[in-house]
């Protein structure tokens, strides 16, 4: 046995255990309940019926009662295990409660009502996956109007981003003009401004050439992102200038120079962006719920803290409903991890 | 970004394989084929410096429209009163807006200012910013030094810490609402403990708590990893030259890490503080800035005064947001100053 144990905490280099193994360990393991366990937990309560949600102690699994169905009954019975006066337990079906007693039956043999007291019962219960939770909400309220909402906003809204920051870092890096610096300066300078300072001014502007209630009143403002010329053009002004004189000599037009050198060049800046940018957009929250306040214009974002802040919560939609809105960041998390984090270790953004 | 490595260029079609990527790709080669025509007119005209102005304009106008001229009129909303939206229609008061915001019997006390909601939401966001600065960059900091060790699996540990990151504040705030209510996580992890279940988020002191717990949650991930990636910058050499001089592990620390991992710890420190300053959604979802006013910070209370109070008063949101923006401002000069300074060793 001790020989087990020597042999589970032996270390490289035959090196014992330091207190500060013990400290790591404590804390990634504990990182790893915290940072995960509160979004699995949501997870397994998604499935979970009102009826489970409602329970306390809560139960990790999401379990109901079975129920049978009896001769002589309409609706189906629910199952419990009652305990006999005997000292035996059978599986009886409720027929109905008085009180504390509840009158049962055997399901095999409906015939003979059962008096049991509700302490000396318990239920039968079995894992179900509450899949309801998920179709409901798409089906009776509008969650697939918003879900497609934002998918448009965010794809839109990253398609222009890619585009306009492109060209923007492009005449930045690699041409020669008055006012070059001012205009860098400009773009950086608006990082100091975020959204929150503007709110009210830029919805005056928004209202003003008619976007309010408007998905491009959402999109636009957001895609001219200084974030996004600036990695950019930190990328292409390391691309070397005589590639660009090459394909001038060979009669390549500007426009050409941009899309077939530069563009392809800089893929994996671009990849970092459009990374980003779709986290960003699919997470935007304050913006659109200002601009948008026609039910059937909201985002995800929006259409659930509406409906999570209405005054009967019905938790059951709200959990599967965020897990469906944490799907594609969990998604992009997955795949593409590596990019983010070389990106925000490069170069600090968010 | 700083590391590029380009492939050279392709030199003509060498790959006899099909390239999936360029097949996908034809209709968008196509569709900006077809600019080029129009757009080499273009350049005759207006000559390569043109192209540039070309290039940029999409970006400036957009950028120009949508955030350059809202910050020249929020100065202009601030002097005006009423609750029109426009500001043709809207009337000139000059600085009553920010008058009437510093309206003040005395500054401690919020309930003896005229404005008392914006005097709580700023004690509120000074508390809120001061714990959740100091907590977030005391945990991200003992991650990262952890994920620094030598240690299994370094990747996906990171990426344990970084998850909540990438997750929008929406659902932050709803897992974390979830957690906390009646029949929730939180309680049923106490009940063993004897604890009666508690609605814990109507309890003053612990929906603020909650906000700052919450936040620094959130955001921990990001943080932890620039300070990673500053720690993974100093020298190993370093390190063994003093572990030959047998130096002792707190000493290596206070003399070695702590002072050159300096500058990206006090970039961290203000990017931190300008994100705190502004915090709302993860809060505003959890709490919605009650119970009462006890989690109301400043931009909730910008977003109330100007588009849910009845009537609207977009002056004095515009006034309060401008005296937002300008303790940010000050925090990104300090910033730049402190990057600046960093540029300037590592030119040495």
């Amino acid at each position: 046995m001790s020989a087990a144990i020597r042999f589970l905490t032996r270390r490289k280099g035959g090196k014992g255990w330091h207190w500060t193994d013990i400290v790591t360990w404590v804390w990634l393991i504990g990182g790893l309940f915290i940072m995960f366990g509160p979004a699995v937990w949501l997870a397994f309560s998604s499935f979970k019926t009102p009826q489970g949600l409602a329970e306390f102690p809560p139960s990790i699994l999401p379990y109901v009662t079975q129920q049978v169905k009896v001769e002589g009954y309409e609706k189906p019975l629910m199952l419990y295990n009652a305990k006999m006066p005997d000292g035996s337990t059978r599986v009886l079906a409720e027929v109905r409660r008085i009180g504390i007693v509840s009158q049962m039956v055997d399901p095999k043999a409906p015939g003979e009502v059962i008096k049991v007291n509700i302490g000396d019962r318990q239920p039968v219960r079995e894992v179900f996956f509450a899949t309801e939770n998920y179709t409901q909400p798409f089906m009776q309220f509008d969650f697939f109007r918003y879900l497609w909402n934002s998918v448009f906003v965010t794809v839109t809204a990253t398609l222009i981003t890619l585009i306009v920051n492109s060209m923007a870092a492009f005449a930045l890096s690699k041409y020669e003009f008055k006012g070059r610096n001012l205009a860098m300066l400009t773009i950086l300078a608006t990082l100091m401004v975020p959204l929150s300072v503007i709110l009210v001014p830029l919805y005056s502007i928004i209202s003003t050439v008619g976007l309010f209630n408007s998905l491009w009143g959402v999109i636009l403002p957001t895609v001219a992102t200084p974030t996004g010329v600036f990695i950019l053009r930190q990328y292409m002004l390391t691309i070397p200038d005589e590639l660009i004189d090459a394909a001038r000599m060979d009669k390549a037009s500007e426009w050409q120079i941009y899309w077939r050198i530069i563009v392809p060049l800089t893929a994996p800046a671009l990849a970092v962006l459009a990374i980003f940018s779709v986290v960003w957009r699919w997470n935007d929250f304050l913006w659109p719920l200002i601009v948008l306040s026609r039910r059937e214009l909201y985002t995800l974002q929006v259409g659930l803290s509406i409906y999570a802040g209405e005054l009967n919560v019905q938790w059951h939609y709200i959990l599967a409903m965020t897990v469906v809105t944490m799907i594609p960041v969990v998604v992009v998390f997955i795949f593409l991890q590596r990019f983010i984090t070389t990106g925000i270790a490069g170069s600090g953004l968010k | 970004m700083s590391s590029p490595s380009h492939t050279p260029p392709r030199t003509g079609q060498l790959k006899p394989k099909t390239d999936w990527s360029s097949v996908v790709l034809a209709p968008v080669h196509f569709i900006m084929g077809l600019a080029d025509r129009p757009l080499r007119l273009l350049q005759k005209r207006a000559g390569i410096g043109g192209m540039a102005a070309f290039f940029l304009a999409p970006n400036m106008l957009i950028f120009g429209v949508f955030v350059l001229l809202p910050i020249i009129i929020n100065l202009i909303y601030s002097m005006t009163g009423g609750s029109a939206l426009f500001l043709s229609e809207r009337s000139f008061v000059g600085t009553d807006q920010y008058a009437k915001l510093f309206d003040c019997k005395s500054y401690l006390d919020p309930m003896s200012c005229q404005e008392d909601a914006f005097w709580t939401a700023v004690g509120n966001t000074f508390w809120f910013v001061v714990l959740q600065v100091t907590l977030l960059i005391l945990f991200s900091l003992i991650t990262a030094l952890i994920l620094n060790r030598e240690l299994m699996a370094r990747s996906f540990w990171r990426a344990v810490f970084f998850f909540p990151v990438l997750l929008s504040p929406v659902v932050v705030g709803l897992i974390w609402k979830w957690i906390l209510q009646r029949q929730g996580l939180l309680n049923f992890a106490l009940y063993p403990m004897g604890f009666e279940p508690y609605t814990w988020l109507s309890d003053r002191t612990f929906a603020f708590a909650a906000a700052v717990g919450v936040s620094i949650w959130a955001h921990m991930g990001f943080y932890t990893l620039i300070l990673l990636a500053g720690l993974q910058a100093i020298p190993k050499d370093l390190y063994e030259a003093a572990e030959m001089d047998g130096t002792k592990p707190a000493r290596i620390f206070w003399r070695i890490t702590l002072p050159l991992l300096m500058p990206n710890l006090l970039v961290v420190v203000v990017l931190a503080l300008i994100r705190a300053v502004q915090v709302f959604d993860e809060v505003f979802v959890l709490t919605g800035g009650g119970p009462g006013t006890s989690t109301l910070f400043l931009t909730q209370y910008i977003y109330e005064t100007g588009f849910v109070s009845q009537p609207r008063n977009a002056g004095l949101a515009a006034a309060a947001s401008i005296l937002m923006g300008l303790v940010l401002v000050v925090l990104t000069l300090v910033q730049l100053g402190i990057g600046r300074k960093n540029e300037n060793k590592g030119k040495r």
